[in-house]
């Protein structure tokens, strides 16, 4: 069933870095994480022994560097050629896509650890609540991993991985304003609750505050769980159509 | 495997239909296509740009389902045992695309790993397919910047890694200079050498179905218009038996006369004047006549006529005339 995942997971994983890809994003996203927790967040001003500063703005983050990393995913083997190869090796489409998605969630997964220095400096300064910070680093990459999906989703309907881009951002960007008042308003006005409540419901920015607090509940990790199996049973249906051309 | 019956051929598409899209934009790319492949056999797959060669061996590779009809390798249903016959198929897609930023060692290492052949066994088999398509001096060299040459190699390597018992390969000497196309057929050969291989190759050169096919298909408008040996579909040319003469002009009767008159010729072509290091020589090519000895006759008018020949040749056929014929001398 997962035939050739394993082998394309390291292929994928050992690409990002034989190019300069991966090492630009990875000193992006940690440029930004930086940026954005000091100076944004007022993580000193704040006062307290948390990472509340620094979380809060990786779903922001992710919105435009996600979409830049699933991009290339499909979009780049449809424009190549190689999908035509890698359908006609011995793997299945449900091998193909998952170890395409794993490589790119392990890929961001990375880039995410490597903000530990962040935990470090927070456990130097008083005695945050480290199950809580844990808790945060699993909710950011659950989120990353559904905003990849999206992102994985977009790229296998295309052969431009700038469509992929922007269409990719303005989805997850679709997906994080679901829960803003300015959208809820927007739907109140009109719409049925049940539909209201949908809406609401498909938020990444309410999921992810609470557990950016620390707070993890099952629904959730279900939410994420399902949204990611929906985007790649999607993605890989979207790869058989349009073969022809 | 296959119930024990020996396979008698490798490959066997029946009735092989392609449409795409539906209702009034349908277009028929593959309208029926039917013949099989035995193991040794090199089957040059001919016909004009768009004619369906490309989209059959999709079909046959397992990577477009076919509207209707079936492809059938090494016993088994490309549809209903995908994998069971990609692992048996060797495929070297039009291109030859690879991923650009790998090199060629790590590109067959992870087609090798695809394949299930890990540890010794991966090593093995990309040193076998590095060494037949010697590719050895750019294994570690990114596949962007290699010659288009050189990339044909690797799509060569990826497909004959896994030693298959069928080979596909669509266009493999397209847009290849022509010692690259000559290195190319002479890996061809090789890999038909190694036995028990059903190879198919697309190809819209004729030349290339008379140097390296030992059968050949042509298909037009998605039809199989033709299917025998390249010197026997030669051979229904109207150029077989034709005689090509160079001679030094003669001071009297004019040749083309004297050959027109002949009862053996049907027609004569004056392929014009030619200055070589011979001197001034003209070239004509006589078909001709059903049932006549053409050869003999134009010798002997050769001798009556006191002609100082440089070259006289009987023409097998010519394969481009018969593909002329065959595909309606149009593409779509």
């Amino acid at each position: 069933m997962m035939r050739g995942c394993t082998a394309i997971l390291r292929r994928e994983l050992a690409g990002y870095f034989v190019t300069p890809v991966a090492y630009i994003f990875i000193v992006i996203f940690l440029a930004l994480t930086g940026v954005f927790t000091f100076e944004l967040g007022g993580f000193f001003d704040a006062g307290q022994a948390d990472l509340r500063s620094f979380f809060t703005f990786h779903p922001w983050l992710y919105v435009c560097l996600i979409p830049a990393v699933a991009m290339r995913l499909w979009a780049e083997e449809r424009r190549g050629g190689t999908l035509e190869l890698l359908s006609t090796l011995p793997v299945t489409r449900a091998g193909a896509v998952l170890g395409k998605f794993l490589a790119a969630w392990v890929f961001v997964g990375l880039a995410l650890a490597l903000t530990f220095p962040m935990w470090i400096t927070v456990n130097f300064l008083g005695e945050p609540d480290n199950g809580a910070i844990l808790t945060g680093y699993v909710g950011s990459l659950l989120m990353a991993g559904g905003f990849l999906s999206v992102g994985a989703c977009v790229s296998a309907a295309t052969r431009s991985q700038v469509i992929a881009f922007i269409v990719s951002v303005v989805v997850c960007l679709g997906f994080l304003l679901a829960g803003y008042p300015a959208v809820i308003d927007f739907f109140k006005g009109w719409a049925p609750a049940s539909v209201v409540d949908a809406v609401a419901s498909l938020s990444f920015l309410t999921r992810f505050d609470a557990m950016a607090k620390g707070v993890i509940d099952a629904r959730d990790i279900v939410f994420f769980g399902s949204l990611i199996a929906v985007c790649l049973t999607l993605n890989g249906l979207l790869l058989d159509a349009g073969k022809g051309d | 495997m296959n119930d024990g019956k020996p396979v008698e051929s490798l490959i066997r598409l029946e009735n092989l239909c392609k449409h795409f899209g539906t209702g009034a934009t349908r277009i028929t790319a593959v309208e029926s296509v039917t013949f099989s492949v035995g193991p040794g056999e090199v089957l040059g797959f001919l016909g004009p740009n768009g004619a369906g060669k490309s989209t059959t061996m999709k079909m046959l590779t397992g990577y477009l389902p076919p509207t209707s009809g079936r492809a059938i390798v090494c016993g088994r249903d490309v549809q209903t045992d995908p994998m069971w016959v990609k692992e048996r198929v060797g495929y070297l897609p039009e291109g030859a695309p690879a991923y650009p930023d790998m090199t060629p060692e790590s590109f067959l290492k992870f087609c090798a790993r695809v394949r299930g052949l890990t540890g010794r066994a991966g090593h093995e088999a990309v040193s076998r397919a590095v060494a037949l398509t010697h590719l050895e001096g750019v294994l570690r060299q990114p596949i962007e910047t290699l010659s288009k040459g050189f990339k044909r190699r690797v799509g060569l390597a990826q497909a004959v890694l896994h030693r298959p018992p069928v080979l596909v390969m669509d266009e493999p000497t397209d847009g290849l200079d022509p010692n690259q196309k000559h290195e190319v057929r002479r890996l061809i050969r090789d890999m038909a050498r190694e036995g028990g291989r059903a190879i198919v190759l697309s190809t819209h050169i004729l030349e290339e179905v008379e140097a390296v096919c030992t059968r050949v298909v042509v298909i037009a408008r998605g039809r199989v218009v033709a299917d025998s040996t390249p010197a026997s579909l030669a051979a229904r040319s109207r150029y077989r038996g034709a005689v090509t003469l160079s001679l030094s002009p003669p001071a009297g009767r004019s040749p083309l006369d004297v050959l027109s008159a002949l009862d053996e010729a049907a027609q004569v072509e004056d392929l014009g004047t030619a200055r070589t290091p011979a001197g001034e020589l003209v070239t004509y090519t006589v078909l001709p006549r059903a049932g006549k000895d053409l050869l003999a006759a134009v010798e002997r008018a050769a001798r009556t006529n006191d002609w100082k020949v440089d070259q006289m040749r009987l023409e097998p056929g010519r394969l481009d005339d018969v593909f002329r014929d065959l595909t309606g001398g149009a593409s779509r």
